[in-house]
């Protein structure tokens, strides 16, 4: 059954013609297109990546196998997940951790916000995590505890340089890959009040001392989770820059934020996922720092935080499970269908409009969003499979789009034009006769445009074409005919 | 052996000579060639859009007309329509048993034209004839999920006169992805771009592929920047009386 499109704030927004209205990737594409820095950036990366992935891929015989392990852990997670969280939460808490579950974002911003409270926090520093990211919780914060004057510095160099430039992460391993080393240094130049040389050495150093400070005055740590352990209540982050554990070790409070999907059930199933997660990302054996969290600083403990909280988050995973895009939630957030997508290759990040972008984020951005809110990105791939290929547990990316343009078309999102236009496309290609038809109507249409010379844009449902390309003719004798004639 | 041939619809209204060149390079392996007159299209535009019910309603069209004929194989010049047939009829009749069962069996039978010719004929030397220098494009249907790569090549190569080249970056997408070229038109482009210009530095002077679907992208945008690189689908130059009809 088809709905006619019902927006919530009144208007129509479904398009005129085949294009439909796309909200905004194809403008935002359309500035990322002509950015050649940025695609000169893109691509170095695509190419390093994708080779090192091979590489590190190529040197583990046993690739293939651990990829359907993978999936067959995940799908078994997902089959038994509320089971898995509630054992997780018990061996969190039995170690003296506290377990928040959180429906949505607004939930993990009264969390977080009321503990800065408590504890009279003033710095926060964070590390390597997108799930805040998605409920944008650092603006929340200080905007709706701003009362609390909290500083909050993300510590991952590149997310702390695009928080500076006041910028948001572009890629899901590389956050600033859409900036240059230039544009780096003058950010933090920018801080350092002088004028700091654009090469990484400098820029690094820098960042290590000023980031320290940070490091040493935060009341709060917050993190992420690569994944979370049912089995042991164990929070496992994965980086290259030791940051992730000045962040969980040494303010009194640590809060790590974990998408519910992040769960795995034994401590062994790690072996499995880390050998993935890392060749995909980067091509690495094994990334620098591997961190595992059980809990707050225990008896006789020299170190570890004074208090710990896991807050599960929700926001619109759980009703994914059992449905046909469960398979969503498998994503271990390697970027490697980013680092080999055609698509993300032209436009970057920042086009798709979302905290998780390139294929996974065309499919997750609508599932946890809602169609209306993303419309456009079910529709920004050509569908050439090249994700799903990549993915280390093996999502089915270009099905899951699929699916997400048909459950548009099902809940009556598509433009009308269209809706029109494929029901005559049904009826013509049922019918020989109209087929025919219809083909002897374009050759006597397409007279008068071709006499408009062949380099001319057309309007209507194929300026998308004209626009960039010649069109061809239709040719004066269809195959059909020429079969009938003989050769 | 009989074989059923299956024409793209833009393959027959707007580059009929690749059919032609089918039939006349199958024919001249001894190939009985039938053309089911009913066939239209294999419904994928609308499949591609969302458009599901639609492409049912053109998919069992399609079962109905090469369901009647009787043949050996279903042989089709575009790797991107024999996986609409051989792999997303299945997908689409998910829940309908009988369809299903209907589409998995057509679809085992169809094959693409390069394909056919490799790994049921067993021919990779037609004696062709091509003065040029080339680069093949591989669709990503025809890549991966057919997994047909490496035979389009070998029938190149067995090509008098043709010196095949690598291009850069031959694994990517050229931009086509069906209705994608007219709703993402701009990156659409930019892709194709990306294309042209390992084109450009290969110093091909044709370019060749199983999918006249990517090609007429391709050389729409190449005809666009003005360039006159020739574009011809694999069966034309395998064929030869290249040139003739059409």
């Amino acid at each position: 059954m088809r709905r006619t499109a019902q927006r919530r704030d009144g208007r129509d927004r479904r398009g005129v013609g085949i294009e439909s209205k796309v909200e905004g990737f194809n403008e935002r594409s359309r500035r990322a297109i002509e950015d050649e820095a940025l695609h000169a950036a893109v691509e170095v990366h695509s190419k390093n990546t994708v080779n090192n992935r091979n590489r590190a891929l190529r040197a583990l015989p046993d690739a293939p196998e651990l990829r359907e392990r993978a999936y067959h852990i995940k799908q078994e997670t997902m089959a038994n997940l509320d089971r898995y969280l509630s054992q997780m939460a018990e061996a969190v808490e039995a170690r003296g951790g506290n377990v928040f579950f959180a429906r949505d974002g607004e939930e993990v911003v009264r969390y977080v916000g009321d503990l800065a409270r408590r504890r009279e926090a003033r710095v926060i520093t964070k590390s390597k995590s997108m799930a805040t990211e998605e409920i944008e919780l650092n603006r929340r914060l200080q905007e709706e505890y701003a009362d609390l004057g909290l500083k909050i510095v993300e510590t991952d160099l590149g997310e702390w340089i695009a928080q500076l430039a006041g910028d948001t992460p572009s890629h899901i391993v590389a956050p600033i890959l859409h900036m240059s080393r230039h544009r780096a240094a003058e950010v933090l130049s920018g801080v350092a009040g002088e004028k700091l040389p654009p090469n990484v050495e400098d820029l690094v150093a820098f960042a290590r001392r000023r980031l320290r400070e940070k490091f040493l005055s935060a009341d709060i740590g917050i993190t992420g989770a690569n994944f979370g352990v049912a089995e042991t209540g164990t929070i496992v982050t994965a980086t290259n820059e030791g940051n992730s554990r000045l962040v969980t070790s040494v303010p009194p409070v640590h809060v790590a934020v974990m998408g519910i999907e992040k769960t795995i059930p034994r401590l062994k199933d790690l072996s499995v996922f880390l050998r993935l997660l890392s060749r995909s990302a980067t091509g690495q054996k094994i990334t620098v720092y591997t961190n595992m969290v059980s809990g707050p600083r225990g008896e006789g403990e020299a170190d570890g935080p004074e208090e710990f909280h896991l807050i599960l988050l929700d926001n619109g995973r759980s009703k994914l499970l059992g449905t046909e895009f469960e398979e969503a939630l498998y994503c271990i957030r390697c970027g490697a269908c980013l680092s080999v997508c055609p698509v993300y290759r032209q436009t970057g990040g920042h086009a798709y409009g979302s905290t998780y972008s390139g294929p996974i984020g065309a499919v997750i951005t609508p599932l946890l969003k809602g169609d209306e809110e993303a419309k456009d990105l079910p529709f920004a791939s050509s569908l050439c499979g090249a994700c799903a290929e990549a993915c280390p547990v093996g999502i089915p990316l270009q099905d899951l789009l699929l699916k997400l343009r048909r459950r548009q078309v099902d809940e009556g999102l598509a433009s009308k034009a269209q809706q029109i236009a494929f029901k005559g496309f049904e009826g013509a290609m049922r019918s020989p006769a109209a087929y025919n038809a219809g083909a002897k109507a374009g050759r006597l249409f397409q007279g008068p445009l071709s006499q408009r010379g062949l380099d001319r844009k057309i309007p209507g449902p194929l300026k998308g074409w004209t626009d960039f390309r010649e069109l061809p003719p239709i040719a004066e004798r269809s195959f059909r005919e020429l079969w009938k004639e003989g050769f | 052996m009989r074989v059923s041939l299956f024409v793209p619809c833009y393959v027959d209204l707007i580059s009929p000579g690749v059919a032609v060149s089918v039939v006349r390079v199958l024919r001249r392996l001894g190939v009985e060639v039938a053309y089911p007159q009913g066939q239209t299209c294999c419904g994928q535009p609308a499949f591609n859009s969302g458009f599901f019910d639609e492409a049912r309603g053109v998919a069992r069209h399609f079962l109905d007309v090469f369901e009647r004929e009787p043949s050996d194989y279903v042989v089709c010049p575009s790797g991107s329509c024999t996986t609409m047939v051989s792999h997303y009829y299945p997908f689409i009749f998910e829940g309908l048993p009988e369809e299903r069962e209907r589409a998995e069996a057509l679809g085992g039978r169809v094959r693409e034209f390069s394909d056919f010719l490799m790994n049921v004929l067993e021919i990779e030397d037609l004696g062709a004839h091509y003065e040029g220098r080339a680069v093949f494009h591989c669709g990503c249907h025809q890549r991966r999920e057919l997994g047909v790569m490496e035979e389009p090549r070998r029938l190149l190569e067995n090509v008098a006169g043709l010196e095949l080249l690598d291009w850069e970056n031959e694994e990517l997408c050229c931009g086509f992805g069906g209705t994608f070229s007219v709703k993402m038109p701009d990156v659409s482009a930019a892709m194709a771009d990306e294309k042209i210009r390992a084109l450009d530095k290969s110093g091909a002077d044709t370019l060749i592929s199983c999918d006249s679907s990517c090609l007429m992208h391709l050389e729409g945008r190449l005809r666009r920047t003005g360039r006159t690189t020739r574009v011809y689908h694999l069966a034309q130059i395998l064929d030869p009386d290249l040139g003739k009809v059409g």
